[in-house]
């Protein structure tokens, strides 16, 4: 049987989901309460990490492959950066906040222009990559198949 | 203060045996206890914000640090030091202790920030104008993501080309090889 015992599997299976919704509610409310992409991706990605100590590295690549995992890291940066360049097309500045009277009014959950979307494009970007690392350094082996050894 | 007094200790106590221990996995493990305490003091420093990033990274961080090193097994350091390279060290560490030193002289009392100082300072705009011009009541928030977004979009281009970095150096066999062989 692949992973750690019973008693890890079920926990972890109860508490993932609370430890993927803190992280998309400390994402979301980024700009009203302490916390917000960085903090939020990283919770999010350690959501995965745990499930694949549980569970072993196989279960967690069936539901976020490799692939899917750069293309969600790809897709935060391309947001961040268009974020910035539609700032440089509607107000003239790279990176004004050009949505900031649009909607809503200071202290709501829909307020603050441009900002919760970057924490949005930040939060994916952070926790696609650092999901990353991890599944990147539990495939890496050392090479022994070249008959060297020290 | 008292506590923040027993928390220094507590991390001098940490890294002392991180750099003294022989094994590599209570090494990093007790990197891991000098980022909590860190992020301790953020946390009574009345800094949340940073509280949280440091301890889930914190955590993350000794969880990579673990795999990596049980996967290449160096747990035991082994071989004598030279003596020119102790008395290198030696020197340089007594230069930025003194150069330390000096530094701490010019910084203002511990908790009283800096603007309260310097009349002119950038931080006293971000306080009194920026619940108005960004519209977010978290003033962290607003600094990192619209008065100075430049620093967050250079340090997630660093994270980015960090992770590529990682992917391509860490896999599993170089594409090359696996062409020589078919």
């Amino acid at each position: 049987m692949k992973g750690m015992t019973i008693i890890v599997k079920t926990v972890s299976s109860w508490v993932k989901i609370l430890i993927f919704l803190f992280g998309i509610y400390i994402i979301i409310s980024g700009h009203l309460t302490p916390g917000g992409g960085f903090a939020g991706g990283i919770i999010i990605a350690s959501s995965y990490v745990l499930l694949m100590l549980a569970f072993g590295r196989e279960f967690v690549e069936e539901n976020l492959s490799l692939p899917l995992a750069s293309k969600l890291d790809c897709l935060g940066a391309f947001a961040f950066a268009m974020i910035a360049l539609l700032g440089f097309v509607f107000g003239g500045t790279f990176f004004v906040n050009f949505l900031v009277e649009k909607y809503g009014q200071p202290l709501e959950l829909l307020s603050a222009g441009t900002i919760p979307l970057s924490n949005i494009a930040i939060g994916v970007k952070v926790g696609a990559s650092l999901f990353l690392v991890v599944l990147t350094l539990s495939m890496f082996r050392p090479d022994t198949s070249s008959g060297k050894k020290e | 203060m008292a506590e923040f007094y027993i928390l220094l200790l507590f991390m001098i106590i940490a890294a002392i045996i991180a750099v003294e221990t022989t094994n590599l996995l209570s090494a990093v493990i007790c990197v891991g206890a000098i980022g909590f305490g860190g992020s301790l003091m953020f946390l009574f420093l009345r800094a949340p914000d940073i509280a949280i990033t440091q301890i889930v990274v914190e955590v993350l961080g000794l969880i990579i640090l673990i795999r990596a090193t049980i996967a290449r097994d160096l747990t035991f350091i082994s071989g004598d030091r030279e003596f020119f390279a102790v008395v290198v060290s030696v020197v340089i560490i007594f230069v930025v202790l003194l150069a330390g030193i000096r530094a701490f002289e010019t910084l203002p009392d511990f908790g009283t920030p800096i603007f309260t100082k310097v009349p002119g300072a950038a931080s006293q705009t971000y306080i009194s104008e920026g619940l108005a011009k960004t519209g977010a009541a978290n003033l962290v928030a607003s600094v990192v993501l619209d008065f100075r977004a430049y620093d967050t979009l250079g340090e997630a281009t660093v994270l980015f080309t960090s992770i590529i970095g990682a992917t391509v150096i860490l896999r599993r066999k170089p594409k090359k090889l696996l062409e020589d062989l078919d």
